[in-house]
């Protein structure tokens, strides 16, 4: 029987910390997410603080509209989701762009650091450059000491440069599933 | 303007009954012809026209009710639209944001594209699906003596409404809203927030 596991970087937890913290400085408050292993410890954290306002998603797709209406209705807001689902939104990308809409995507990678199941590199190998594609400003998180200043310059990007912003948070960082293999 | 055609209730009617006392409701319309609809009902800076991205609309309103809790959104689209993001139903119904009223007006038909039939047309119910997701108060309609209660219901923050009016196929004068995205999101925003709190 294959046991699922979860191989966690270095610092499982302590960048979300930190990013919770930046994402509260710059007066986020709403937090959509599909939720996967990579996000976990933000949504976590997020739930646990009665300042943000956490909507769950069936699919990546209803975020980018929810980001949308919040920024009408002149609240920041975030959307948390796997590699995986930047696949689901391109239609709705266009709209951020149509609008200059600004936004900013928390992306957990998967498909680039020793992936195990085949099936998820191609998506995630691409994540960045559909991303792109669709005129995304794209920061990298790496390191988890870096967490919040990462966050912040991309929130800056974001909220006071007007611009879809994506955050791409590192396999490296997050961890790999490594199924006990 | 005649309420009904050939037994069914008026697109353009019925938009213009739910938007003709609006008050301080924000309104966001889905592509397309809720689109023309809200337009021929008057343009107004508080109504957001969702161009593209279909499928988007249910969602734009909800994260606009959820910045907005103090102001009724409404959101007018068609079935074709709604169906493209059923899910959106059930994340609907999880946030449970009281101010928010989605309105379809199902024709059974892919409007923009021949009047193709959508899955409506073949028995799938979309008040069903909201029932079942668990959306507080849903409503079907099927004539114009029951619009006034919708209207009421529209404006009443009492938990999410998914309103299916059962309308006519028929295929009134196009209407348009400004087209340029920036300039709606500006607009919207400066009318919604003020020149400051726009430009923040």
């Amino acid at each position: 029987m294959m046991t699922e596991s979860y191989d966690y970087g270095t610092a499982r937890g302590v960048w979300s910390e930190a990013m919770h913290a930046a994402l509260t400085a710059r007066d986020v408050r709403l937090l959509a997410h599909v939720p996967d292993g990579g996000n976990a410890p933000l949504i976590a954290r997020c739930e646990a603080d009665p300042a943000i306002t956490v909507v769950p998603l069936t699919t990546e797709e209803e975020g980018v509209g929810i980001v949308a209406g919040a920024w009408l209705g002149g609240m920041r807001s975030v959307l948390a989701i796997q590699s995986s689902g930047v696949g689901n939104c391109g239609n709705l990308f266009a709209m951020l762009r149509s609008c200059t809409l600004p936004a900013l995507l928390i992306v957990s990678m998967r498909g680039e650091w020793g992936e195990f199941v085949p099936w998820q590199i191609p998506m995630g190998q691409a994540a960045p450059d559909m991303l792109r594609l669709f005129g995304f400003d794209l920061f990298r998180l790496e390191r988890a000491e870096e967490a919040q200043e990462v966050t912040d310059h991309a929130l800056r990007q974001a909220f006071l440069g007007g611009r879809a912003t994506a955050l791409l948070v590192s396999q490296r960082l997050i961890g790999s599933k490594s199924f006990g293999k | 303007m005649e309420s009904m055609i050939d037994g069914r209730l008026s697109r353009r009617w019925l938009v213009n009954e739910l938007l003709r006392d609006r008050g301080d409701l924000l309104v966001v319309a889905g592509l397309g012809s809720t689109v023309w609809d809200c337009a021929a009902a008057g343009d107004h800076p508080l109504t957001f026209p969702v161009w593209a991205a279909m499928g988007a609309a249910a969602t734009v309103g909800l994260g606009l009710a959820l910045a907005q809790p103090a102001r009724q959104v409404l959101v007018v689209t068609g079935d074709g639209e709604m169906l493209m993001q059923l899910g959106a139903l059930a994340t609907v119904a999880v946030a449970r944001p009281s101010n928010l009223a989605i309105c379809v007006l199902d024709n059974e038909r892919w409007g923009e594209t021949g009047n193709q039939a959508t899955h409506t047309a073949h028995g799938v119910s979309l008040a069903g699906v909201a029932r079942e997701c668990g959306i507080p108060r849903v409503l079907e309609l099927r004539s114009a003596n029951e619009v006034p209660q919708l209207v009421e219901a529209s404006r009443q923050a009492a938990g999410p409404l998914l309103a299916v009016c059962k309308i006519a196929a028929d295929k009134p004068p196009l209407v348009m809203p400004p087209r340029d995205g920036s300039y709606l999101k500006d607009r919207f925003r400066t009318a919604l927030l003020g020149a400051e709190g726009a430009h923040e």
